[in-house]
């Protein structure tokens, strides 16, 4: 097969250490490769002076589900603003908030993104979601299933069951669902505002099972741990957007007992309640316990002034915040016994001081956690900033003076109320490229993806050096998918589809015994149908595949 | 009489006839036929009911699957306002006809639009706050039936999330207090199984607008000019309140086709306010039926393909949605589409609406036509002659559909993906 070299550019390959350094890149049947001493390069593209990095990959976005469809249903004024044509390679679509999912994947690939992970799958809406996701075209993608309001697992704790059958619950959940991870979404809660109750504290027992958001945290940290799940336990804490939530943050930290634990959006859950208006900036407590915990990672959720719409699991959040709708609608829903959603349409505006003042709590956390290994760049799409802000998000982190232009725009009492200005840190190219390709592929046990030695994938994307780090990362010169040009100065030439990936623990199937029971007693699908088989997985993803992961740690 | 002994029982399968999508079904096959009475339920009996094997017609004359697509595409590719109408078809159907719709810049509708579009509207205009099957069955304690008896067209809906004999929060069976709102409603299955009969509030459905409006500025404690509303007095809509506001988890049911009548869309948004109000203090949801006949599984992909829900054009310089003049029954009356492609594979009963133009129709075998059409594709039936996927009524689970017989015509997603291939590039 042919034999592509990348020649002469600059390369940033964390995961071994390249730092920059000039090298020749060679491609065979998709993947990197050594090629023999006297081997013929079949094609060639000279990319001296070019900066060269793995694709990315976004490990927390939005991008397939129910919730998804709701958000897309319900705005079809934002659409109207940004409708993609039907061009000769691409489809008909619609982009900015809640995008097709075409124009998600054409997007993606086209900022030099080449995996994409959904982080709030249903397991009762798991198949939507890989539907979804099978239809959204250029990049990889996978997801995180959620548990901790699913009754099943809340009665398995009010009935005092072992971690073991705990183990096997979960591992019975990723495999039905076909997912790479396990996303808690205010643990318990969810449930509990079913029962009506409006908060849940993390030591605050859930109404009816008298179970508390620590107990929760704590078995599935422990039971992906034990499993050897690669993903930790990825926690939507308590008490999201409350002013004072640094408390619960921090308590959920502790709740985990050591075990690894990814925290996300941790933007929305670093709030303390200083000053006149009793909302402020807990960004350094919240940086110092991340810096001081090995085992502790998080990803942002970083927020950007304009348009967008919120879409998450939890529906007494989105209940509590329906009021800022804008515009004024909203939706909630109660599903399945299994988990729930809200969906908010948000402006976030620079005048406003809560907006403004969260918009610089994001960026004092990216400035002040130390490791790029442990913080990843996420708006958490929509919910803070549509995906397609990212190279904007780049530039700020990388460019002080930017910054600090952007922050004199700000409402003024925020600017008071944040110590932004006095961080001089900025991101080098390095950096970026741990969090945005080394440490998710690590994160997420991904051992072909997110760096460029021989045997990875070659998903590689190729930028032109620019001092205004927006525009590099804007349109990156070429994106290769497994070894393909598939975009090139951000227009896509050739259209492919990306696989899934997945993680599938051992687990007993005795524990199919008590689950059919619940599922023909209580329930109104039967467990032979909400178990996703492989096949269906294919077909949804235009026959792509479905990477299935070693588990181990 | 028992199974014969060549019968096989299948368990567990899903039945797409209605939006309740059940998928407990253990169906007898012998002989390559379906014992109707494994199945519990008319709509079932009627859609796993025996087909004959027909073949693609052009013009009314017999010809191959290969005539009749590419006769297909030549109709199409001629057109220059295209519309794809019915779309009762699976996800991978709904997949190929969505992709053959931006290929010739088609306008695409589904046959229940117009009843769907009352929820869709408030949906986009106001929001709501709604629950799902499993959660009425185990946690509803009041349900309320806006203007639907429900079983007419959700058969089985009692037996699955009502009157189901235990529920993960009580002792026994849930406790439930069942009211109707409207006259004329069958009211007989909510009849609890110990013979209790349920609240019967005979209002006009028509007006159920101003019935929600009254319960809400009853909420709201705002003085009224009225003293009836809906043909009902104002007393008995406070009872109901006080009814709502003591419930630890109600539901509103309503079935959008059942409102029938001008605007709605308001009465819908006004009841969906009227449950965001109550859910200030405790617990309610709404309950909006749907999903039959693919209903929201052609909108699902639409939507997550391109953001835009059904009733879009595929237009060259991007996609357009309306609501009110893309649909496809005021195109085809009003001569602004000139070739129609209608699809309906589940139900033979639903034909296309009357039209001069070129019609090409995908549709159940057995489907008889008041006008024969330039081009008929006999089509399988989802979960009958081949697997697929269908969304239920809460939009929330996708249920896969089997096979359980030797196909008697190709499937939606073949004959779409045909079409399409037999364009000019």
């Amino acid at each position: 097969m042919a034999l592509i070299r990348l020649k002469g550019g600059r390369v940033y390959d964390p995961a071994h250490g390249v730092d920059g350094e000039v090298r020749d890149l060679y491609i065979r049947d998709g993947r990197m490769v050594v090629p023999a001493a006297d081997e013929r390069v079949d094609q060639e593209y000279d990319v001296s002076g070019r900066v060269v990095m793995a694709g990315a990959i976004d490990m927390h976005t939005h991008i397939g589900g129910g919730k998804v469809n709701i958000a897309r249903a319900m705005l079809p004024e934002d659409h109207r603003g940004d409708r993609l044509p039907r061009g000769e390679l691409t489809r008909s679509s619609c982009g900015h908030a809640a995008p097709g999912t075409l124009a998600t994947g054409y997007r993606y690939a086209e900022m030099g993104y080449t995996a994409c992970f959904e982080p709030a799958i249903l397991p009762v809406n798991a198949r939507q979601a890989h539907m979804e996701m099978g239809d959204t075209p250029m990049v990889d993608k996978g997801g995180y299933v959620m548990l901790g309001s699913d009754e099943f697992l809340l009665r398995m704790l009010a009935g005092k069951q072992d971690q073991a059958a705990i183990n096997d619950y979960i591992a019975w959940t990723l495999h039905a669902a076909r997912c790479i991870g396990i996303k808690v979404v205010n643990p318990g809660g969810i449930s509990a505002f079913k029962f009506n109750q409006r908060n849940l504290n993390v030591d605050e027992a859930h109404v009816h099972y008298g179970v508390t958001p620590r107990e929760i945290v704590r078995v599935l940290a422990r039971g992906l741990d034990d499993l050897q799940v690669p993903h930790p336990l990825h926690i939507h804490a308590s008490n999201l957007g409350v002013p004072g939530n640094v408390d619960s943050t921090l308590a959920t930290i502790d709740a985990a007992e050591g075990f690894p634990i990814h925290l996300t959006h941790i933007q929305f859950h670093s709030y303390g309640t200083e000053g006149d208006r009793k909302f402020s900036s807990a960004a350094g407590r919240i940086a110092e316990a991340v810096n001081a915990n090995r085992h502790v990672s998080c990803d942002v959720g970083q927020i950007l002034f304009g348009q967008t719409v919120t879409a998450s699991g939890d529906n007494m959040a989105q209940h509590r915040n329906a009021g800022h709708a804008s515009p004024r609608k909203f939706v909630i829903m109660d599903i399945e016994c299994d988990a729930g959603c809200g969906v908010v349409p948000f402006r976030y505006r620079d005048q406003n001081f809560v907006n403004a003042l969260q918009w610089a709590i994001g960026l004092e956390i990216f400035l002040l956690v130390g490791d790029p290994w442990r913080v990843f760049l996420t708006t958490d799409h929509p919910n803070g900033a549509p995906f397609t802000s990212y190279p904007h998000l780049i530039r700020l982190l990388m460019d002080k003076s930017f910054r600090n232009e952007q922050l004199a725009r700000i409402h003024p009492d925020a600017q008071a109320m944040t110590t932004l200005a006095s961080i001089d840190r900025e991101y080098s190219l390095n950096e970026i490229a741990i969090m945005t390709r080394a440490a998710p592929a690590k994160i997420l046990g991904m051992a072909d993806r997110g760096h460029l030695a021989p045997g990875a994938a070659a998903d590689i994307t190729v930028y032109r050096e620019d001092a205004d780090r927006e525009k590099m990362f804007t349109a990156p010169e070429y994106v290769f998918k497994d070894g393909e040009v598939v975009a090139r100065d951000g227009r896509i030439v050739k259209v492919v589809w990306g696989r899934f990936h997945a993680v599938a623990p051992e687990f007993d199937r005795g524990i199919e015994k008590g689950l059919r029971d619940y599922f023909e007693r209580y329930l109104t699908m039967r467990l032979e149908n909400f178990k996703i088989a492989e096949d269906e997985m294919l077909a949804f993803g235009h026959n792509a595949g479905l990477a299935t992961h070693p588990c181990r740690r | 009489m028992p199974p014969q002994p060549s019968a096989t029982t299948i368990a567990n399968v899903t039945c797409p006839f209605c939006g309740l999508a059940c998928d407990d079904l253990s169906i007898s096959i012998a002989g390559g036929l379906i014992e109707s009475r494994t199945l519990k339920c008319p709509l079932a009996e009627r859609g796993f009911a025996a087909g004959e094997p027909a073949t693609p017609r052009v013009r009314g004359k017999d010809v191959s699957l290969e005539r009749a697509v590419g006769e297909a595409a030549a109709l199409l590719s001629r057109a220059q306002s295209p519309v794809i109408g019915g779309l009762g078809a699976d996800m991978a159907g709904a997949r190929a006809l969505l992709a053959l719709a931006d290929r010739c810049r088609a306008v695409v509708d589904h046959m229940n639009s117009r009843s769907k579009l009352r929820n869709l509207l408030v949906l986009q205009d106001g929001g709501w706050i709604t629950t799902t099957l499993s959660e009425v069955r185990n946690r509803a304690d009041l349900i309320v039936l806006a203007g639907t008896g429900v079983v007419s067209r959700f058969p089985r809906f009692f037996e699955r999330c009502v009157w189901n004999p235990e529920s993960m929060f009580s002792r026994g069976a849930p406790k439930r207090e069942v009211v109707y709102l409207g006259r004329g409603l069958d009211v007989s299955a909510g009849i609890a199984p110990d013979g209790t009969t349920p609240q019967v509030i005979e209002c006009e459905v028509a007006r159920l607008g101003d019935a929600f409006s009254v319960l809400r500025a009853l909420i709201a404690k705002q003085p009224l000019q009225c003293a009836e509303a809906a043909g009902v007095s104002l007393e008995a809509w406070g009872a109901l309140l006080e009814k709502m506001k003591a419930a630890t988890y109600g539901v509103v049911v309503w079935a959008a086709p059942d409102l029938d009548f001008p605007n709605a869309d308001l009465a819908v948004q006004s009841l969906c306010e009227l449950i965001k109000d109550l859910n200030r203090h405790t617990r309610f949801s709404g309950m909006p039926l749907g999903g039959s006949d693919g209903d929201f599984t052609a909108n699902g992909v639409q939507m997550w393909q391109t953001g835009f829900p059904i009733r879009s054009r595929y237009a060259r310089d991007g996609l357009d949605y309306d609501p009110y003049h893309l649909s496809a029954e005021r195109m085809l009356a009003a001569g602004e589409a000139d070739a129609l492609l209608w699809v309906s594979s589940y139900d033979e009963r639903r034909v296309p609406p009357e039209t001069d133009v070129p019609t090409i129709v995908l549709g159940r075998a057995g489907m008889k036509l008041p006008r024969e059409p330039e081009v008929l594709i006999p089509v399988g039936t989802p979960g009958l002659d081949h697997a697929g996927h269908f969304f239920r009524s809460d939009k929330v689970v996708a249920l896969p559909l089997r096979q359980l017989r030797e196909p008697i015509a190709p499937s939606v997603e073949q004959v779409a993906t045909a079409i399409a291939a037999a364009l000019p590039a």
